[in-house]
C-alpha cells in the first residue's frame, strides 16, 4: 500500500467508526427489534434483515440495532422499538419487512413517526 | 468504502490472563453456536486486549447494550446466543456481582471498578481490536503523529511534552520532556528511542496490558519521540515472557509499515522511522537502563555508572531516549489534546493519569487507570472494592522489590510521586499487591530480599555481598534464631546498600526490609523475642498448639489434618499430636477463630 496521508487516515477512521461508535454508545436512532419466541415465529428475523439492508445500504454510521424479547403482545408481533435521541421511544407493530423499509426512511431517517403502523410510545427494559 | 455492518459487536478479552483462563475455548463455542443459529452474518466477533478486569476472566463485553459477562464458560456460549443475541433477553446468571452487597450489575460502565478510572493510556483497552490497524485509526491513531511531523517542530514538540508535566511511568518519575531536550542536544548521529518493556517487578502486568490492547500507541509514541530528538531508529525490549505482546508488536510493526506509518518519508514528510522487537531473556536487572542498552548490544545485561547519561552517550555509545512503554502511550494524546488537557488532572507535580496492576487479596484484581493524587484508600477500596474473604488489611506493597510497604495509617496518602515516596514506598512502574492479615511482613520482606539476592548482577559489592548478608539475617529471624540487635543491624546496612550500590537496582533493593522495619517493627521484635508469628506464615515459629480459650470445638481442623495428627470429639477442644504433626499448616486456615498457634 502506497504512503498514508491524513486524508487517508481520515477515510479509514470513517470506514471503521461504525462499529467503533457501536462500542461507545454515540449514536443517533436505535432500532430494537423484538425477538421473542414469538417474534421470531412471525418473523422478525426478516425485519431485522431489511434494517440491516437498509444500514448497509445507505452506510450509516449512527443508527444501532438492537434485540429485545417478548414484550407481552405476542399478537401483534412481529415489533420493533424505535429510538431516536432525545425522544420518546415508539413501537410498531404487526410488521413485514414492506412496513418495516417504510417505517426506517420515514421515522429513523426522517424522524415523522409513521402513525399507521404505530402502537403506542413508550418501552420496557428485561432487566 | 462501504463496510460490512453487524448489528451486534462481542467484545471478548484476550489479554494474557483472560486467554489462560480459556478465551479461545469460549470463542470457538460461540463463533460456532452464532453460525448455528445463522447469526455469524450480523454479529461480530472482536478480539480486544485486556479489559482490565481480570479477576472475572474469561470477560465478553456485548454492544451495543455494553452487557459485561465474566468468568465465561464454554457452556454458557449456547444459552448466551439464544436468550441474548437472538432474543435479546441478556442473562443474569452470568452478570457480574458485586462483592460486597452481593448485587448483580450488567452494564459494564455501571461496574464500580470501571466507574471509578479514567483511561486515557487505557482508553481503547478491550474497545478495539489489537491485531487490526484500522480499528486504532478509527480511534484517531497516527493523527498525532501526522500533526507532530507536519504541523510541529522539534522544539514545540519537547515544549508541548514539558508543559504537559509528563514524568517517566517506569518508576524514577524523570520530567520526559527534560530527558528529550538534553538527547535533542546532542549533535551526534545515529540516535536511539528505546522502549522499555522489560516488566520485571513481581505483579506487575500494566506494560504487558498496554502492548497487548494498544500497540500502535506505544509505536506513535515512539515515532513522535523520534521526530523530536531526530532519530531514525527505535527498539522494543520486551521480556521473552510476553509472547503475545511480542506477537502483537510484531504485528502492529508490519501493518505500521504497510500503511507506510514507519519506514521512510513519513506522510510524505521525508521523516523515516523503524522500530524493531528485541524480546529480553527474563534478568531482572536489565530493566535498569544501562543495563538493558547492554543487553540490546549483545553483551551481558550489567549497568553502568552514571553520568553520562543515555541522553548523551546510551545504545552504542549514541544519544538516546529510553521510556517506559506506558510513558510513550501518553505521547500521542498530549500532542493531540494539548498539554493543558494532559496537566488537567494530577497533583502539582504529578501530572495526569497512572495505571496499575491492582493484585493480592483484593476482591477486584486488575489493571486499573486513576487519576493521579487519588488515594491508596480509594484504589484499595472503592476499586478494589476490599479485602477477599473479609480479612482485614495489612499493607499495600508498592513498587515491587524496590518498593515498599504502605500500612493502613497511610491508606490516605494520596498517589504521586513524592507523598508515595514520603512512606518509603515508590510510585514504581505501578505494581499493586495486597496484603492482608495473613501476610507475615517480616517473611515478605524475606521473599522480596530472596528476590533482589537472585537477580543482582554481581557487579558491585554492596548489592552482592550485602544483600545476601541481609537475606542470611532476615532467614535467621524467620526460622526461630533471631536475636536482639538483628534489626538494628538490618537498618544499618541497609542504609549502606542504598547509600553505596552502583545502580537502581542496588539503591532501591534494600527498601522492602527498610519500609517493613519502619512500618511493622513490632512483627520483627515478635519474631525475635517472642518467637512468635502473628500471621502464622513462619513455620518454626508456630507451636502448633490448640488454644483452648479460643477453641470453637467445631472439629474443621481434624478434618483439614493429611496426617492424621488432631484429635476432636464433640464439645471438646481439638488437640494436636505433636508426633504425628508433619508441620504443614493445612489447620491454620482451616480454624476461623485463630485458635492454633
Amino acid at each position: 500500500m502506497a504512503k498514508l496521508s491524513l486524508e487517508d487516515l481520515k477515510k479509514i477512521k470513517e470506514s471503521v467508526q461504525a462499529g467503533v461508535t457501536l462500542r461507545e454508545g454515540g449514536y443517533r436512532a436505535k432500532v430494537n427489534i423484538h425477538m421473542g419466541t414469538c417474534g421470531i415465529a412471525s418473523g422478525a428475523r426478516k425485519i431485522m434483515a431489511a434494517v440491516m439492508e437498509e444500514i448497509e445500504k445507505r452506510d450509516l454510521k449512527d443508527v444501532i440495532v438492537t434485540t429485545s424479547g417478548c414484550a407481552g403482545l405476542c399478537s401483534r408481533e412481529p415489533m420493533i422499538t424505535i429510538e431516536l435521541l432525545g425522544a420518546a421511544p415508539v413501537k410498531y407493530m404487526d410488521l413485514t419487512p414492506e412496513k418495516m423499509k417504510e417505517i426506517f426512511a420515514q421515522h429513523v431517517l426522517g424522524g415523522k413517526v409513521v402513525e399507521s403502523y404505530a402502537l403506542a410510545v413508550g418501552s420496557e427494559t428485561t432487566f | 468504502m462501504a463496510t460490512k455492518v453487524f448489528r451486534s459487536h462481542i467484545l471478548m478479552c484476550a489479554g494474557t490472563a483472560c486467554v489462560s483462563c480459556g478465551t479461545f475455548k469460549v470463542r470457538k463455542r460461540l463463533e460456532q453456536e452464532l453460525k448455528n443459529r445463522g447469526l455469524d452474518e450480523e454479529v461480530k466477533v472482536v478480539i480486544t486486549g485486556c479489559n482490565g478486569f481480570c479477576a472475572e476472566g474469561p470477560i465478553m463485553v456485548v454492544y451495543p447494550e455494553g452487557i459485561f459477562y465474566g468468568k465465561l464458560k464454554p457452556e454458557d456460549m449456547p444459552l448466551v446466543v439464544e436468550e441474548h443475541i437472538l432474543k435479546g433477553r441478556p442473562v443474569p446468571r452470568l452478570f457480574y456481582k458485586e462483592p460486597v452487597k452481593k448485587e448483580v450489575i450488567p452494564r459494564m460502565k455501571d461496574i464500580p471498578f470501571f466507574g471509578l478510572q479514567v483511561l486515557r493510556v487505557l482508553r481503547n483497552r478491550g474497545l478495539i481490536d489489537p491485531e487490526n490497524i484500522d480499528e486504532y485509526i478509527a480511534k484517531d491513531g497516527y493523527v498525532a503523529l501526522n500533526q507532530a511531523l507536519t504541523q510541529m517542530t522539534s522544539e514545540q514538540i519537547i515544549t508541548e511534552v514539558k508543559e504537559s508535566g509528563l514524568r517517566g511511568r517506569g518508576g524514577a518519575g524523570f520530567p520526559t520532556g527534560e530527558k528529550w531536550e538534553e538527547a535533542r542536544k546532542y549533535k551526534r548521529f545515529p540516535k536511539y528511542v528505546i522502549c522499555n518493556g522489560d516488566e520485571g517487578d513481581p505483579g506487575a502486568f500494566m506494560d504487558r496490558s498496554i502492548l497487548e490492547a494498544d500497540p500502535h500507541a506505544v509505536l506513535e509514541g515512539m515515532a513522535i519521540c523520534a521526530k523530536a530528538i531526530g532519530s531514525n531508529e527505535g527498539y522494543l525490549y520486551v521480556r521473552a515472557e510476553y509472547p503475545l505482546a511480542i506477537k502483537r508488536l510484531n504485528q502492529a510493526i508490519d501493518q505500521a509499515r504497510s500503511y507506510g506509518l514507519l519506514g521512510k518519508d513519513i506522510f510524505g514528510t521525508g521523516f523515516e522511522f523503524d522500530a524493531y522487537v528485541y524480546p529480553g531473556a527474563g534478568a531482572f536487572v536489565c530493566g535498569e537502563s544501562t543495563a538493558l542498552m547492554f543487553s540490546l548490544e549483545g553483551k551481558r545485561g550489567m549497568p553502568r555508572a552514571k553520568p553520562p547519561r543515555s541522553a548523551e552517550a546510551g545504545l552504542w555509545g549514541m544519544p538516546t531516549v529510553l521510556n517506559n512503554v506506558e510513558t510513550f502511550a501518553n505521547v500521542p494524546q498530549i500532542i493531540l489534546n494539548g498539554a493543558k488537557w494532559f496537566n488537567s488532572l494530577g497533583t502539582e507535580k504529578s501530572k495526569g493519569t497512572k495505571v496499575f496492576s491492582l493484585a493480592g487479596a483484593v476482591n477486584n484484581i486488575g489493571l486499573v487507570e486513576v487519576p493521579m493524587g487519588i488515594t491508596l484508600r480509594s484504589i484499595v477500596y472503592d476499586i478494589g472494592e476490599g479485602i477477599k474473604g473479609g480479612k482485614k488489611f495489612k499493607a499495600a506493597q508498592l513498587g515491587g522489590p524496590s518498593g515498599g510497604f504502605v500500612p493502613e495509617n497511610l491508606l490516605d496518602t494520596p498517589v504521586d510521586y513524592e507523598s508515595l515516596e514520603a512512606t518509603g514506598a515508590i510510585m514504581g512502574s505501578g505494581g499493586i499487591v495486597i496484603c492482608d492479615e495473613s501476610t507475615c511482613m517480616v517473611d515478605s520482606a524475606r521473599f522480596f530480599t530472596n528476590f533482589c539476592v537472585d537477580e543482582s548482577c554481581g557487579k558491585c559489592v554492596p548489592c552482592r555481598i550485602g544483600l545476601t548478608v541481609m537475606l542470611h539475617k532476615l532467614e535467621d529471624i524467620v526460622s526461630a534464631k533471631g536475636q536482639e540487635g538483628d534489626v538494628e543491624f538490618l537498618e544499618g546496612l541497609g542504609r549502606h546498600i542504598l547509600r553505596l550500590s552502583h545502580c537502581g537496582l542496588g539503591q532501591s533493593a534494600p527498601n522492602p526490609i527498610l519500609s517493613t522495619l519502619r512500618h511493622f517493627r513490632h512483627e520483627y521484635d515478635e519474631h525475635i523475642r517472642e518467637k512468635h508469628c502473628r500471621a502464622l506464615v513462619c513455620t518454626p515459629l508456630i507451636r502448633f498448639e490448640v488454644i483452648e480459650e479460643k477453641c470453637k470445638m467445631c472439629g474443621l481442623c481434624m478434618k483439614a489434618c493429611p496426617s492424621n495428627a488432631i484429635t476432636w470429639e464433640k464439645k471438646q477442644p481439638a488437640k494436636i499430636n505433636k508426633e504425628l504433626c508433619t508441620k504443614c499448616k493445612s489447620c491454620i486456615p482451616a480454624c476461623k477463630f485463630w485458635a492454633i498457634e
